[in-house]
């Protein structure tokens, strides 16, 4: 590694050892029967004498729902206070206690109130399948990290609640819970996913015919993106997805290796889930580089809180971040490229819209110094 | 972007949306169950579905369904009205055969059928299953069916090449884009190895592929349907939320690495090829030559090929690509002139500096590789 090379955070490896199963009920919107399908198949384990456990159910006044839950065992929930108002939050040390063959774990992608031990669900999740239990939990394809910018675009709504993906590639089964956008508005019409008025509310925003459908959309294929990920991890030599079998494809021969290039903007968050998109879809090695202009200091770390973020972003999503110091920032990402490799490089827009600013840019140097690699210029979605 | 303009209809087209509007009314609905497998409850949707309209006061009755049915179908059945089939036997095989007769005299509001690529026997009212729902629907009556993905017409090309086997009972691709509503019958891998007990081994590459074909197949039947919903409604609406590629090939350069690079991607991404070309006039024979192929490489690769039109080339892209909604343009890099390019702007700066909202791949030029 070159000695420019101010720092280096290698990508964790994804969980293998975790000797619980989890398995993923996913949707694409309230109302659709993740809950449901999950507590069936607890009853269905508790009938067969499997020791079955709700670690956390959220029972949104659903009465069919809740019916499902007649005869199983609940742990406790923990009672946390913060800023004056009593949350409830999944007992994690409790379900430990108790350990059972399965915990039954409503909204994967929840995020913890304040106090707790860890911030989201998920991580509890991990630890629970850590010491062995099995977990069936629900999840909508919305809070998946990578389709964050995706649903914004199409829905107006930006999805605070996001896992990363790896989390559910690493799940051992994903299945899709499916219902038609007809059904789920009957459902809302009969006040069967929300009191009412919430449906009304939640009708005129989120659950219009468009949305629905195209979050249903996204959801199917996200499965088949799922499905398809477990399919190349078996031993068998790959062949690809289902549509590949076509005459003047490339073979599989070719290995792609990604470069993200982080700046301070606040569009490299969509810049970093656009490429490591990219980079799972095409099983592609991802990499994300930041270079510091000489002389350039400022924060901890010689580097801005906004970088920071960012980096911390990246690796979250298992990202090999690397920060470097150069005199000539397009050029250093250029020799970097090539030093590591990368196939393609992902760079984001230069502010500003002018003409003027075109010329001489980063963006621009790149491109035209690194004329024997792919580089892709990621769009600013608005909306 | 999500630029919705709304497009004034011409008197043709109101026309065709009232006569499609009043065909669709007088039809019944027809919802369609989709698996990816024997065993993955399909059946057990269907009657389920049927069990909850009853409750709601829906005039149901069951017109096809296997017998004997497996305990969970037998219970579900015992709730709902089940219409005798005509028994046939022919070549020495017994046939069920659904007694569309009879469902047009008791006409109920709802009809359940299970196994819609079923095959009637010779002499029967029609050769099909899916034929007879055709007849029910057009009756004014509503029919929730169910169906394998292996028994779409369409698909036997990939499920021969998966399973090995072609099934004989097949149900046209059109006839299942034709349903008001289609419900993907998903079930986890072990689950079903469970169904299957220790009877028979479990191919779960098979199995997988089948179910990801299946996944697939249901998500583009809804991306027709959401854009037939948004031309009726009038709108047009700049994002997808399927990948969409368009390669811009030129006489100047061989866009094999292009053009390959952007069917695997828009396969990885289960998304769509599109390739076009700005014509150019007066082009030499060898410039013809490079085109020609490059246009064969594309239609090979079974892209779909527009020639375009335009006094700026790239305005011409960038008005298709906002057209179709392309959410990713790879373009190449033009022969090398250092001179020229530190004078004017490559016509790469330019179409990076116009594609705001879509992503721009740029791919080296062949000589530089």
């Amino acid at each position: 590694m070159s000695e420019q090379e101010l720092s280096k955070e290698g990508a964790t490896p994804t969980a293998a050892t975790a000797k619980g199963r989890l398995k993923i009920f996913l949707g694409y919107a309230a109302g659709v029967g993740k809950t449901y399908q999950m507590l069936n198949e607890g009853q269905e384990l508790r009938r067969k004498g499997v020791d079955v456990v709700v670690g956390y159910f959220e029972p949104h006044a659903r009465q069919d729902t809740i019916a499902k839950t007649e005869g199983l065992e609940f742990v406790q929930r923990k009672k946390i206070e913060y800023r004056g108002t009593v949350f409830e939050e999944m007992d994690t040390d409790a379900i430990l206690r108790r350990h059972p063959a399965v915990c039954l774990v409503d909204e994967f992608a929840h995020t913890n109130v304040p106090g707790c031990e860890r911030l989201k669900r998920w991580e509890d999740v991990q630890v629970l399948l850590d010491t062995g239990i099995d977990v069936f939990t629900t999840l909508n394809v919305q809070h998946l990290e990578s389709l964050n910018d995706e649903v914004w675009h199409i829905t107006g709504v930006r999805v605070r609640e996001t896992l990363p993906d790896w989390v559910v590639d690493a799940a051992d089964e994903v299945v899709l819970v499916d219902l038609t956008p007809e059904a789920l508005q009957n459902r809302l019409h009969r006040g069967a996913v929300y009191a009412t008025e919430k449906a009304q509310k939640a009708m005129q925003n989120f659950f219009t015919e468009t949305n629905l459908t195209a979050l249903r959309e996204m959801a199917l294929r996200h499965t088949a993106h799922e499905v398809e990920g477990r399919l190349s991890d078996l031993s068998v030599p790959a062949r690809g997805p289902a549509y590949t079998a076509r005459p003047g494809a490339e073979g599989p021969a070719r290995h792609d290796r990604i470069l993200i290039c982080l700046t301070e903007r606040p569009s490299t968050a969509m810049l970093i889930r656009r490429g490591k998109r990219v980079a799972d879809y095409l099983h592609a090695d991802c990499l994300a580089v930041h270079v510091q202009r000489n002389g350039a200091s400022s924060g901890r770390g010689g580097h801005s809180e906004a970088l920071e973020k960012h980096l911390c972003f990246a690796r979250n999503l298992h990202i090999e971040t690397h920060v470097l110091r150069g005199g000539d920032v397009a050029r250093r990402i250029v020799d970097f490229a090539r030093e590591q490799n990368i196939t393609q490089i992902f760079l984001g827009r230069a502010g500003g819209n002018s003409i003027l600013r075109v010329f001489g840019t980063t963006v621009h140097r790149v491109v035209r110094l690194a004329r024997d690699r792919e580089i892709t210029v990621v769009a600013e979605r608005r909306r | 972007m999500a630029v919705d303009t709304y497009r004034r209809p011409s008197p043709e087209e109101l026309l065709r949306r009232v006569q499609a509007e009043e065909r669709r009314q007088r039809r019944g609905r027809l919802k369609v169950f989709l698996g990816y497998a024997s065993r993955v409850g399909k059946s057990f949707r269907m009657l389920d579905e049927g069990r909850r309209r009853k409750e709601r006061g829906e005039d149901v009755v069951v017109a096809a369904i296997q017998l004997p049915a497996t305990p969970d179908l037998e219970g579900l059945l015992k709730k709902l009205e089940v219409m005798p089939t005509i028994k046939a036997t022919y070549a020495g095989r017994v046939y069920e055969v659904l007694d569309v007769a009879a469902v047009f005299r008791r006409h109920p509001r709802v009809c359940l059928v299970d196994e819609l690529a079923y095959d009637n026997p010779p002499g029967s009212r029609n050769p099909k299953r899916w034929q007879d729902v055709d007849n029910i629907l057009d009756q004014g009556i509503s029919v929730v069916t169910a169906v394998n993905l292996q028994h779409i017409e369409e698909q036997q090309d990939e499920v021969e090449r998966i399973t090995g086997k072609r099934p004989r009972q097949t149900v046209p691709e059109r006839f299942l884009r034709s349903a008001d509503e289609i419900v993907l019958v998903d079930a986890a891998l072990d689950d079903m190895m469970q169904r299957a007990g220790s009877r028979e081994p479990v191919d779960v590459r098979r199995l997988s592929e089948l179910r990801e074909l299946a996944l697939l197949l249901a998500a583009d039947v809804i991306d027709d349907q959401l854009e037939n919903y948004l031309r009726s409604n009038g709108v047009e609406v700049h994002w997808g939320t399927q990948e969409r590629i368009l390669v811009c090939v030129t006489p100047r350069s061989d866009a094999g690495v292009m053009l390959r690079s952007g069917r695997r991607n828009a396969d990885r991404f289960y998304g769509d090829l599109l390739v076009c070309y700005v014509r150019q006039s007066n082009l030499s024979p060898a410039d013809q030559r490079t085109m020609d192929a490059n246009l064969e490489l594309a239609r090979e690769l079974d892209a779909s090929v527009h020639v375009l039109d335009g006094i700026d080339p790239i305005d011409a892209i960038m008005r298709f690509a906002r057209e179709h909604r392309v959410t990713q343009i790879f373009v190449g890099h033009s022969a090398p002139n250092r001179w020229k390019e530190m004078w004017s702007r490559s016509p790469v700066d330019r179409i990076i500096q116009a594609a705001k909202d879509i992503d721009i791949r740029i791919f080296p030029h062949p000589q530089a590789q």
